[in-house]
């Protein structure tokens, strides 16, 4: 309580800020502002990257192979001659198409699985717990390369297979604040009220989760993308030869001796996108945190 | 009195995250002689702990303060480094109001109070022997025994007392007892209160005491300053101040304070209600609701040890007791959000299912409930109006929104706030118009104004009774504090390990207590002791020592008891009786009802009974 009494103070002091001067602190903190403005333009370029990109992904230009970055070619040239820079925006399409929904699957599915063992519990609870747990400690990559190898690769494929590791994940964090919301006495009035499990979840219990849903999905997009990079890597996700990141770095990886930018770029690229994604879930959890 | 030796001057805490708004304490100037209890008086937010930590030098990094702070010629808040370290170990102590936060939970008691002299250059066999005395010098049972403890292994009580030992360690010029006693139970609460009193005459330093309860500044302070916003309003003599408040504020704080010794009946500010005439059962041979030896635990635990008891309809009954004392278990068995091991509760004539998922929507109507904390009772992200509208709609209720919003005094314009943004006694309102929204024959309200301020208690509590009383519901009032519980009700159960141990109507039930327990909680609440046994000698008088000897949590012991679950803390215990014969229960005059050995009434004689 002592602390507790001397942050009264604060409390209200921050409550009298005017929440547009609160926003305005936020988006000036530098790493949230750049992870912001990276993600926005991997967004634009996969919406248009054939806007954007000087060149076409797949053609060879007259400059010829191995071209060291410079003016004429900014990320150089890779061993087809073709232009990296083109290839690493036309390259952002299939993570973000990809990575997004396998994670918007995983969070629904997740979502609803985890309200409903949360709020209902017992035996089908302790059961469905278990099996989650199981898949839970297999390493997302496991099933994707047990899947893909079966089925052969597709963006389908791969949405799915990702969703499928998620899930449970997603469930976990859901049913625990599930299982600390529905305890809350605004719950236990619904009861006295008669109101059923689908209103309870729903609109009792929902809305006061939502926030740790989305600090879940956004960690989750940024695992998506680095597990879909490494597939790619390992030949099981994106075509060799096509303009994917992780299949870039994969198809140039012999050529790191001698050119460097074919692979560092690619590379640099997956690593852009997974950390500004991480440092903006980072952000939102300390906005959701109470 | 000539010179103070704390003298604190235009003192201003400004939290720099606020800087646009007023600072947290705005140019409050003070002195406090040596020997001297000052009382620092005001409702939650007005800056009165702010105050204690400007002065202690523990405010958080972003305060900026100003002013003149001067303890016995040092300039407080000149002080850093070591000179501030030097200061904290020699002149300045606080007690905090939650002991388990202010004590290490990884160290021994003995230890923790042995570093204080450690710190003061002895050794360890002189600072163990200190540390025993100071252990004993706060009335701690067995100090030796207690010294090697770990703190979650005392009680509250226990702990608190383990506090103020280590504050007196250092024998401070500056002592700071932040609401002590706010988080304890009513019987512990009182065996504190005693010794700090006791202790603040032996010392020569000067203290000051924080609270939001006047009845405490009357009991413990010499002069009292009342803050709000930041700012004194007054201070004087504690005599003057409570007897002839000079500023409107201080009126207006005591009278809102609950009204001790008073019932609604005798409340002039419900006058127009005409209480006298509130029929109490209209149906008396049926009672609204019955429970039938209902018994429940938790794990080793005992919460209900076979409790039946009636609510009338119209009838309001108060439940009491200490914190453990399963009274909360009873309220949540009878609306059906706990299951009991054994037991039935009856709506009318019929046995209605324990879990409120099986009951019908009719019995689920009949029954509400108000939360003990505004802050989870209500969906914070729910609006108010919603909140009404969906209890009007799932419990048949006939009147608008509108009308339950302004029945329980919440403006129009807080209907369309999210409840979040509500005031704790907003949002008490909001949870009561949510349990009167429909037809509710029965509300069971959980210590609904524990968490509020004295000064919203006291209208909420009206606002209670007058709802009662123009809708004729049944009230089941919960609490720990005899007073608050006599206030509003006609009728009183008192609760101790789970079992009823009195229960009668509220004049017959205090005037005076039959049970010890009962006299132990109303001595506790600030009344003065009235029972008397054979001897002469009173009950409450009695009292203060059972709970310094036995300030352990109440009942709810891991043993079946097999006599009195009280007699261990009982003055008036019958030895070689109450602790193997089960106390009889026992139809007194008044419609009293008694559950101990103890001969009440010349004509009852115990050998009978036992």
């Amino acid at each position: 309580m002592s602390l507790e009494s001397a942050l009264v103070g604060q409390d209200v002091a921050v409550a009298s800020t005017s929440p547009v001067t609160r926003r305005r602190r936020r988006w000036t903190r530098p790493t949230l502002l750049g992870s912001s403005v990276v993600i926005v333009i991997w967004i634009a370029a996969a919406i248009r990257w054939e806007w954007i990109a000087p060149f076409g992904p797949s053609e060879a230009q007259s400059g010829g192979r191995f071209v060291g970055p410079g003016t004429e070619h900014l990320f150089g040239t890779d061993g087809f001659g073709r232009d990296v820079l083109s290839r690493v925006l036309a390259g952002s399409r299939p993570v973000l198409t990809v990575a997004p929904l396998a994670v918007l699957l995983a969070t629904i599915g997740g979502t609803v699985l985890g309200l409903i063992l949360g709020y209902f519990g017992g035996l089908v609870d302790g059961v469905a717990m278990r099996l989650l747990e199981a898949i839970a400690i297999l390493p997302p990559l496991f099933p994707a390369i047990l899947v893909v190898a079966l089925l052969g690769s597709s963006d389908t494929v791969l949405i799915l297979v990702l969703a499928f590791s998620f899930t449970p994940i997603v469930a976990w964090t859901v049913r625990a604040a599930t299982l600390v919301e529905r305890e809350k006495p605004f719950v236990e009035a619904a009861h006295l009220r008669g109101e059923g499990a689908g209103y309870i979840l729903g609109r009792e219990i929902l809305p006061n989760i939502a926030g740790a849903v989305v600090v879940e999905a956004t960690v989750r997009l940024a695992d998506a993308v680095f597990a879909l990079a490494t597939l790619a890597f390992i030949g099981l996700g994106a075509q060799p030869g096509s303009p994917d990141w992780g299949a870039q770095v994969a198809d140039n990886r012999v050529n790191l001796q001698n050119a460097w930018w074919t692979v560092l770029f690619p590379a640099g690229a997956v690593a852009s996108l997974v950390i500004a994604v991480s440092l903006v879930a980072d952000h939102i959890r300390e906005w959701k945190a109470p | 009195m000539t010179v103070p030796l704390l003298h604190v001057e235009g003192l201003v805490v400004r939290y720099r995250a606020a800087s646009p708004g007023p600072p947290a304490v705005d140019g409050v100037t003070f002195d406090v002689a040596a020997g001297e209890t000052l009382g620092l008086v005001g409702e939650s937010g007005c800056g009165k702990s702010t105050i204690a930590f400007a002065i202690a030098r523990a405010l958080p990094s972003d305060a900026s303060v100003s002013g003149t702070v001067d303890l016995d010629g040092t300039d407080v808040t000149a002080l850093s480094g070591a000179g501030l370290r030097r200061w904290w170990r020699d002149d300045v102590a606080v007690v905090y109001q939650e002991p388990q936060s202010a004590l290490n939970p990884t160290m021994r008691i003995g230890r923790q109070v042995a570093e204080v002299f450690a710190a003061q250059g002895l050794d360890d066999t002189q600072a163990n022997r200190r540390t025993i005395e100071l252990l004993d010098s706060v009335s701690m049972p067995d100090p030796a025994l207690i010294a090697r403890r770990y703190p979650h292994e005392l009680s509250g009580g226990q702990q608190q007392r383990a506090v103020i030992a280590m504050a007196l360690a250092i024998r401070p010029k500056l002592l700071v007892l932040d609401e002590p006693t706010t988080g304890l139970d009513a019987t512990v609460e009182r065996g504190i209160l005693d010794l700090i009193n006791q202790l603040r005459h032996e010392l020569s330093s000067a203290i000051l005491f924080i609270t939001h309860d006047f009845e405490l500044i009357e009991r413990m302070c010499d002069r009292v300053a009342v803050l709000r916003r930041g700012t004194l309003v007054e201070q004087g003599a504690v005599d003057e101040v409570i007897g002839a408040p000079r500023s409107d504020y201080t009126r207006e704080l005591l009278d809102c304070a609950i009204p001790r010794h008073r019932t609604k009946g005798n409340d002039p500010s419900l006058n127009h209600l005409d209480l006298q005439r509130t029929p109490m059962t209209a149906h008396p041979e049926i009672p609204l609701l019955s429970v039938v030896d209902v018994a429940h635990r938790y794990g080793q635990v005992v919460a209900l040890d076979g409790v039946t008891c009636h609510i009338g309809r119209g009838e309001v009954v108060g439940l009491v007791g200490e914190s453990g004392s399963g009274k909360t278990t009873l309220g949540r068995v009878i609306t059906g959000l706990t299951v009991p091991d054994r037991g039935v509760v009856r709506l009318g004539p019929a046995t209605i299912p324990a879990n409120v998922r099986r009951r019908t929507q009719e019995s689920r109507r009949a029954i509400q409930m108000v939360f003990q904390s505004p802050d989870t009772t209500l969906n914070p992200r729910h609006r108010v109006r919603e909140v009404l509208q969906r209890a009007r709609h799932k419990l048949g209720g006939t009147s608008s929104v509108d009308d339950l919003a302004a029945s329980v005094r919440l403006a129009r314009e807080q209907l369309d706030q999210l409840t979040a943004t509500l005031s704790g006694g907003q949002k008490q309102r909001v949870s009561i118009a949510r349990a009167i929204a429909g037809e509710a024959a029965l509300v069971v309200c959980d210590e609904p104004v524990s968490a509020l301020d004295v000064s919203v208690q006291a209208t909420i509590l009206r606002l209670l009774v007058e709802l009662q009383h123009h809708r004729q519901v049944s009230l089941l009032f919960v609490s720990h504090d005899l007073s608050v519980v006599s206030y509003l009700s006609d009728r009183i159960m008192v609760m101790y390990a789970g079992t009823i141990v009195e229960e009668g109507p509220t004049e017959v039930v205090l005037a005076p207590p039959h049970h010890p327990y009962t006299a132990e909680l109303l001595a506790a609440s600030g009344h003065l002791p009235i029972v008397t046994n054979q001897d002469g000698s009173t009950a409450a008088a009695a009292a203060p020592d059972a709970t310094v000897t036995q300030p352990t949590v109440a009942g709810a012991s891991a043993q079946p008891t097999r006599g009195c679950p009280f007699f261990e803390r009982c003055p008036l215990r019958i030895e070689g009786t109450c602790e193997s014969v089960p106390p009889p229960i026992r139809d007194l005059a008044g419609g009293l009802r008694v559950r101990c050995h103890l001969p009440f009434e010349p004509s009852d004689q115990h050998e009978t009974a036992a």
